[in-house]
């Protein structure tokens, strides 16, 4: 899709009246920084709160703070019924079969650890061999290092073309009778490719090899359907999708995670404790030990709820939009060179200038009210891959407009015009 | 509000644009490597001690605008200085690029350019990365610094 000028006006107009109520929902949209009104263009590494999220959490706290699980008094069981009726929500939002495989962690590092921990220790030996790709995000390539180091596995990298796009041919070379694990982004947070997860799964299913997917970056700008892309594991963080930071899910199919052993010891995770033996309770609480961050477990499924309401259907063409038009309009700056031009991309621009540092490119558009990532996204091999130190990046939500869009441009002119 | 023109002044972009003593040191006695985690900049300090003066010094390495300069100017700064010169000077200029209300960088001659980087706190760790990877070389301890 190519557009001319005049079409982008009307898109434009439209698009504006469609956002500008949704942008209300976001108390931090109206602020400024540096003076100038905040430009938030740093979604890929968290996302702002809606209103709806923000009171969920005061309301927690103001009116059934308790633990989960543990009391027959009323409030515990207000916080159980609100924290298991988040985990039904999430279940509905990425269409898992049953809420006992949602299970709930920090984040997509804790999840993928998780498996590694869980799943690795106990299925993965000595000259197996686990496969990952060039643009993960460190958080799916150093627990596998770590797994590796300890048991004597091997990592095996699937490498990607100068688009940044997944070389499918390479990865049906590597997959073999040694492969014990597939792990693989699903958007990336560096480059924006979008990873064709239902091919890579179809294979590795061929070979009965269960297949990982991180999803942080996906979950927010694409509908995501586990059943349909059939996969084992699926990872997200809540903070990448409108709830708070310390939130996250694991998704795992019911028979895998039946046959894995827990992850971390202690309470809940338990069904009886004796000095001479000790019983582990059913999934999902088997993998989930400790008191959980109750609040942010209840916020999460608010904030399913909220992006429901608008339909990931509707974000995710919102954002195809901007992207388009984004990267139509930095194409035109000389001397800037997009990092990812992936055919199938999500929304994210990461790109580097010639001849300015990308930190330098963020302290200048921080200084009107831009708010980018400069550095390598913990994705050291991209960087590697693309012979970079670090690239800026730009990545977008349903709640950024082609106004926004506009800023950054202005703002990359603004960089050149300094530092060119 | 801080002014991007006083982080990136003139002497900054020149030492960027044309860094000084930008190259290995081939007769270095003292080597350490730098390394920033949160932007991936490296830079390698080279050192020529001899009887407690540093005869030389150089740096290679790629990095921002801040990080660079920086280097280019330690090393203006620091040739022909003892090595307790040299570490003085490095806490004046630490102090000068971390301290919001250190005012009388009179003493700092051209490397007062960076004062500015007070401002920006994101931005103190590009300022000195150059130079605790000068401090790791006078220990010549060998290993990669980091500014975490
Ligand atoms: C692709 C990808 N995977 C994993 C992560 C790690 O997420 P978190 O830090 O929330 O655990 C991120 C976030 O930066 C990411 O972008």
């Amino acid at each position: 899709m190519n557009l001319a000028t005049e079409n982008w006006q009307s898109i434009r107009e439209t698009s504006t009246r469609r956002i500008a109520k949704w942008r209300q929902d976001f108390p931090i949209l109206s602020t400024e920084v540096n003076g100038k009104p905040l430009v938030y263009l740093d979604n890929g590494a968290t996302t702002q709160k809606p209103k709806t999220v923000i009171d969920a959490e005061r309301a927690y706290y103001e009116e059934y703070n308790a633990n989960v699980h543990r009391g027959v008094h009323t409030l515990s069981q207000r916080a159980t019924d609100a924290y298991e009726g988040a985990r039904e929500k999430v279940r509905k939002f990425i269409n898992a079969p049953s809420s006992d495989e949602i299970i709930f962690v920090r984040g997509t590092t804790e999840a993928i650890n998780l498996v590694a921990h869980a799943f690795g220790r106990s299925q993965i030996g000595r000259g197996d061999e686990i496969i990952v790709s060039t643009m993960e995000h460190h958080s799916n390539i150093v627990p596998w290092q770590m797994l590796c180091q300890e048991t004597g596995a091997i990592l095996r990298v699937v490498p990607i073309n100068d688009a940044g796009e997944f070389l499918f041919d390479e990865f049906e070379k590597l997959i073999g009778p040694r492969t014990k694990l597939v792990g693989i982004v699903h958007v990336s947070n560096a480059l924006g490719s979008v990873n064709p997860i239902k091919r890579i799964v179809d294979l590795a299913h061929s070979k009965n090899i269960p297949v990982l997917v991180d999803g942080a970056q996906a979950v927010a700008h694409l509908k995501v359907d586990v059943r349909a892309l059939d996969c084992d594991f699926y990872a997200f963080s809540g903070h990448k999708i409108f709830a708070p930071t310390g939130t996250g899910v694991l998704y795992g199919k019911r028979a895998i995670l039946e046959r894995m052993p827990p992850y971390q010891g202690g309470g809940d995770m338990i069904r009886s404790v004796s000095f001479s033996k000790t019983e582990y309770n059913v999934i999902p609480y088997k993998f989930e030990a400790g008191t959980p961050n109750i609040a942010g477990g209840i916020c999460l499924g608010v904030a399913l709820d909220y992006v429901t309401s608008i339909g990931m259907d509707e974000i995710a063409s919102h954002e195809h939009e901007l992207l388009e038009y984004a990267t139509n309009a930095i194409k035109k700056i000389p001397g800037v060179r997009l990092i990812g031009t992936a055919k199938e991309k999500g929304g994210i621009l990461s790109f580097i200038i010639d001849g300015i540092h990308p930190h330098d490119i963020g302290t200048i558009l921080d200084h009107q009210g831009v708010a980018i990532r400069a550095g390598h996204h913990c994705a050291m091999p991209v960087m590697e891959r693309f012979c970079v130190a670090a690239t800026a990046r730009a990545s977008f939500a349903f709640y950024n407009s082609f106004a926004d869009i506009d800023t950054l441009i202005d703002g990359i002119h603004k960089v050149k015009e300094i530092l060119g | 509000m801080a002014d991007l023109r006083e982080l990136y002044q003139e002497v900054v972009f020149d030492h960027y644009k044309k860094p000084r003593n930008c190259h290995r040191l081939s007769d270095a006695n003292h080597i350490a490597e730098g390394y920033n985690p949160l932007c991936g900049d490296k830079v390698t300090v080279y050192l020529k001690v001899a009887d407690n003066v540093i005869a030389d010094v150089s740096f290679e390495g790629l990095g921002c605008a801040i990080s660079t300069a920086s280097a280019s100017l330690m090393t203006e700064a620091l040739k022909g200085k003892t090595l307790d010169e040299a570490e003085h000077i490095f806490q004046e200029f630490h102090e000068m690029v971390t301290c919001h209300d250190h005012v009388d960088h009179g003493d700092m001659g051209k490397l007062g350019v960076l004062a500015g980087v007070s401002e920006f706190p994101a931005r103190v760790k590009c300022a000195t990365l150059a130079w605790h990877t000068l401090q790791s070389a006078i220990k010549n301890r060998g290993k990669i610094v980091t500014t975490e």
